[in-house]
């Protein structure tokens, strides 16, 4: 194992646990700006009535679940191609973060869908494919519990993540693809939001929320993970020192 | 309070917009003290056993 790949995570390390508590702190009170504005000062939607509060959690969670992916998928491209050894971890560290997100979008969208459309469920693109985005998240989880050579892990789930990653615009352009009940894209357009500023503004706070707060996972995760990897490599060390 | 009892009933989808941000908020919450609770526990092991076992195995590569 060469010195510096081992150097790296340990600087890494120090430097995420000076920034934890930062992005803990900026997600916790996000998040509580982000609920307060959702809950008291959007005003109602004059179709959908109070119902459409729930976009405020559904939609960021929606955009996580794919950013996550993305990120995942980035992580593992940088592992195959520079071999850092951080790359691997972040990927690693993100996955059940999306998986809650992914979950949450889902379950979130059952809520909105069944006073919206009647149904809480249906079979069209969006849905579907979000619903294979969480399988995506939780085989890849799986994968790195099943293999248990840590390298051959590692690789087996680079390739899962990268594959998976055709998914995203999939899902991204699926309202556009494909009929579907679910609503286009409101606030990504190449028009500009079609969306009231009241209601822009507690949704971006909610975005910007979920996204630190995933920062703020992420190097908790991946802190524990260096952790972990540096235990077995001492407790390796010892089992291979001569008596 | 009426002003409170209106704000609950949500119009009348407090069925779909509390579940929604509860599950939301508790799930959350759940995967934070989770993985606070494993970064603690792994970097006070490796920190641990690093000390009581004297040279760790880099410092001989």
């Amino acid at each position: 194992m060469p010195v510096l790949a081992y150097a790296n995570p340990e600087r890494f390390a120090r430097l995420a646990s000076s920034l934890t508590p930062w992005f803990l702190g900026s997600a916790i009170g996000l998040l509580l700006a982000g609920l307060f504005l959702g809950l008291f000062m959007a005003p109602p939607d004059y179709q959908q009535g109070d119902a459409a509060r729930i976009m405020y959690v559904h939609v960021p969670a929606a955009w996580m679940s794919m950013f996550v992916y993305g990120c995942m998928a980035l992580a593992s491209a940088a592992a195959f191609i520079w071999k850092h050894p951080l790359a691997d971890v972040a990927a690693k560290a993100s996955a059940p973060v999306g998986c809650i997100f992914t979950a949450l979008a889902l379950i979130t969208g059952m809520l909105w869908g069944k006073p919206m459309w009647g149904a809480w469920w249906v079979w069209d693109a969006r849905l579907t494919s979000v619903l294979i985005l969480f399988f995506m998240y939780l085989g890849y989880i799986v994968l790195w519990s099943a293999i248990e050579d840590p390298a051959r892990a590692a690789r087996a789930a680079r390739i899962l993540a990268l594959v998976g990653a055709i998914n995203i615009p999939i899902i991204k352009f699926s309202v556009d693809w494909w009929n579907t009940l679910h609503q286009g894209a409101t606030v990504f357009r190449t028009d500009g939001p079609s969306i009231t500023s009241s209601m822009l503004i507690p949704l971006l706070v909610m975005a910007v929320a979920y996204n630190v707060l995933y920062a703020a996972l992420l190097l908790i995760r991946m802190r524990a993970e260096i952790a972990e990897r540096r235990l077995r490599s001492i407790r390796l060390g010892l089992e291979f020192e001569p008596k | 309070m009426t002003d409170w009892s209106t704000f609950f009933a949500m119009g009348g989808y407090a069925a779909y917009v509390w579940p929604a941000y509860v599950i939301s908020v508790v799930s959350l919450l759940a995967i934070a003290i989770a993985s606070w609770n494993w970064m603690t526990r792994a970097e006070r092991l490796a920190s641990a056993s690093k000390s009581a076992e004297g040279p760790t195995p880099e410092t001989k590569l």
